[in-house]
């Protein structure tokens, strides 16, 4: 039953979206009465600050004489609920984290929605609870939004961009190209957690596990790295699609540097390891959605980690490795047993390995 | 959080090294062959070469079932899906890229409109099978002695339910036949490898038992040591076919004892027996036609053999212009002897079934990046795929 056909004139406002039994219909897109029902009694009381309750196709905000950052991010995750976390949260955690991998603290977020007809709304209100959610734990606001319906079959459930600004947090001067060797390169926790829970899920891989995706806002813990140690760092990543062996691959292109990781150092979770055993994947090419990396100066290695493992999200940070001099500009890894290889980035997809 | 097992783990290991390169004699050579692609991929994985005294060479086997099939086994897949509209082909998914002739693989001729699925295990194609009833579910089953015992407990249940529109491509295939062929090549000719001992393989050898290898020592005299696959268990075992060469001796010596037996997994292998035949002869990329070196269905299971039920015919091809893996799946050749290695041929675009699979040689050697590291070291110092010091 659509949610339109609730509404009987004289009941109040709220009883106008179903968000019980009610899906998507074409006509929550088309700009008309359901629209503005669906952005008044959803959306806008969920994402709740003066900036979008004034109700303008734009914010309007002043910004401080400072360096601002600005990013953009669409999410098309499938399962939309995974075990610690669903797409909603996952969308806002993103485009924090690549504020925050900026050096900057987030400021507002823009939110927009491809919803595709016949979404059940009450999977729809979760998603964007969540969000809400996510938003007041990370200090952010979103401030304007877009709704667009597609027809059934043309989407996959829901499909969420964010963009966000961001405020660089002063003394803080981070980029990809400013690796240099020596510099020391740390993680803040387990590598692959959000990888496997997803995949845990997907259809054909029905192992169980224990696993939560480790989805989080990082923000937090750069303010405090940056008020530990802000000069001293040179690159910040969060190691998302790829993995750490994209990431750091990536720097050293950028940088023209080598980086040596130590196996024995990688913190990894033993049910992580196992699944990606059974799999024949390497932890290192498993996405993470709640991790950074960090390249700093040496000398304040030590100090930064343990100001990490203070924090929350960065308990079971650890120094992985260094950069090197290296004209091939490879990652490289000592193994435990004392081997060398080269990580390579992921070729095509990984698929689990038959005997 | 605590790795410790690990940190001992690197200990254990510099001391394996240690006395490797201790006990092995400066004054002979120690050509090894791993036979397990399962092996090869943990040996660069875990960087063992590096470990190793320049006098051990480490030699890929052809235990990598992706890259032993050879292109007209690949071919009649693809024909079949070509020709059946009715055919849905579950296919372990290394299979789909693999070219098979004029470069064709299955996810092109998926992208062309055949129905090809990618599964995980013959138990996914049951399902598939059961979901579409008006549609003929072809299993395509490739593997060793560990992948056998799965597909012939599918066909059982087929047969047990009726599912008359479920049958099997069945290409497995036996590793004592192909180490026997290696070992019975004739000596000298430069198309073969010489071999001093062999690193018998981990979950095979669970299934067959270590039973299975004794005519290694005893028709040629070389030993075999199985091997789990952690790089501890290869480093252990290529220290025990260093003393076994040492003492002269040439015994089926067992490493892996925390899994395999002398007599193997009975059951599986009564089940295997019950469902499939011996085939005359077969076709192996590398290693030729190997007399009663694969399985076929067994007349009792004829109803679920797709090769009957869709009459595929064999037809022999040759493989891509100037892809060495026949030669790499031999010994005799390295991946980077390969002109088309690293070049014309990654593991995005492969060109050869040695470079799809990630038990495939060219694969792990292009993964793990040794060439990338040989490239820079100093003439003389330049260490081969394996692990060998390269002239110069
Ligand atoms: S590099 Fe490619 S073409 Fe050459 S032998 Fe290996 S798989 Fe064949």
């Amino acid at each position: 039953m659509s949610g339109q056909s609730e509404f009987l004139p004289g009941q109040r406002q709220a009883r106008r979206l179903d968000l019980h039994s009610g899906t998507v219909q074409m006509n929550h897109g088309a700009g008309g009465r359901a629209m503005t029902d669906l952005i008044d009694l959803l959306f806008r009381k969920a994402f709740d600050n003066p900036l979008l309750n004034q109700a303008n196709d734009q914010a309007r905000f002043h910004v401080p004489a400072q360096d601002m950052v600005m990013t953009t991010d669409s999410f098309v995750i499938s399962p939309l609920f995974f075990p610690g976390g669903d797409i909603g949260s996952l969308a806002v955690h993103g485009t924090v984290n690549d504020l925050a991998m900026g050096g900057a603290e987030a400021l507002y977020l823009t939110a927009g929605f491809i919803l595709e007809e016949g979404l059940p709304l009450a999977d729809l209100a979760r998603i964007v609870d969540s969000m809400a959610a996510a938003a007041r734990e990370a200090g952010v606001q979103i401030v304007s939004g877009d709704t667009k319906v597609v027809e059934r079959g043309k989407g996959d459930g829901v499909f969420i961009n964010t963009a966000g600004i961001g405020r660089v947090i002063a003394g803080v001067n981070v980029s990809g190209d400013r690796a240099r060797p020596g510099d020391k390169v740390l993680i803040s926790g387990t590598i692959g957690d959000h990888g496997v829970a997803v995949m845990s899920l997907r259809q054909g891989l029905s192992f169980s596990t224990q696993l939560r995706s480790d989805s989080a806002s990082l923000n937090g813990l750069v303010a405090v790295m940056a008020a530990r140690a802000g000069p001293s760092l040179k690159v910040l990543r969060d190691p998302t699609r790829g993995g750490v062996a994209a990431t750091l691959n990536e720097v050293a292109q950028q940088s023209g540097v080598g980086i040596q990781l130590q196996e024995t150092a990688l913190p990894v979770r033993p049910e992580v390891r196992g699944a990606c055993e059974l799999l024949g994947l390497d932890p290192l090419n498993v996405a993470n959605e709640g991790k950074l990396l960090v390249i700093c100066e040496a000398d304040v290695a030590d100090e930064l980690l343990a100001t990490m493992q203070q924090q929350p999200l960065g308990r079971d940070a650890a120094i992985i490795g260094e950069v090197i001099e290296d004209p091939l500009l490879l990652l490289r890894m000592t193994t435990h047993i004392g081997g060398d290889r080269v990580v390579d980035w992921l070729h095509g997809e990984q698929l689990p390995r038959i005997c | 959080m605590k790795y410790v097992d690990e940190f001992r783990d690197g200990e254990r290991a510099r001391g394996l090294a240690r006395a490797l390169c201790a006990e092995a004699d400066p004054a002979r050579r120690y050509r090894l062959m791993e036979f397990c692609g399962g092996h090869t991929h943990a040996v660069f994985r875990y960087g063992v070469p590096d470990l190793l005294p320049g006098n051990i060479e480490l030699i890929h086997g052809p235990g990598c079932p992706v890259c032993v099939l050879p292109i007209g086994r690949l071919d009649m897949a693809r024909r079949l899906v070509e020709k059946h509209p009715e055919v849905i082909l579950a296919s372990y998914g290394d299979m789909l890229r693999v070219p098979g002739s004029g470069r064709r693989t299955l996810l092109q001729a998926k992208a062309d409109g055949a129905d090809v699925r990618m599964v995980y295990s013959v138990s996914d194609a049951l399902e598939l099978a059961r979901t579409n009833p008006q549609r003929q579910v072809v299993f395509f089953g490739i593997g060793f002695e560990t992948t056998t015992p799965p597909t012939a407990l599918g066909i059982v249940e087929a047969q047990k339910n009726k599912l008359q529109n479920f049958s099997v491509f069945c290409n497995h295939v036996l590793t004592p036949a192909a180490m026997g062929a290696i070992l019975g090549a004739p000596a000298g000719d430069s198309d073969t490898v010489a071999i001093d001992g062999i690193i018998g393989p981990s979950h095979v050898s669970v299934i067959i038992g270590s039973d299975a290898y004794r005519f290694c020592p005893d028709r040629h005299h070389k030993p075999v040591v199985i091997a789990g696959f952690e790089p501890l268990d290869v480093l252990q075992s290529l220290l025990m076919l260093v003393r076994q060469l040492n003492d002269g001796r040439a015994e089926v010596e067992n490493q892996y004892i925390r899994a395999v037996t002398a007599e193997g997994n009975r059951r599986a292998q009564e089940l295997v027996a019950r469902v499939f035949t011996l085939r005359e002869r077969f076709e192996w990329r590398g290693l030729g036609e190997i007399p009663r070196s694969a399985l076929a269905l067994a007349d009792a299971y004829r109803d679920f053999d797709a090769e009957h039920r869709f009459a595929m015919q064999y037809v022999a091809a040759e493989g891509t212009k100037g892809c060495e893996c026949p030669a790499v799946l031999r010994g005799s050749k390295k991946p980077e002897d390969c002109a088309l290695f690293a070049t014309a041929c990654t593991p995005q675009s492969p060109l050869g079934s040695c470079m799809v699979s990630d038990e495939g040689a060219c694969a792990a050697y292009f993964t793990y990046g040794r060439f990338r590291q040989d490239a820079l070291a100093p003439p003389g110092q330049r260490r081969g795929v394996h692990g060998e010091v390269r002239k110069a």
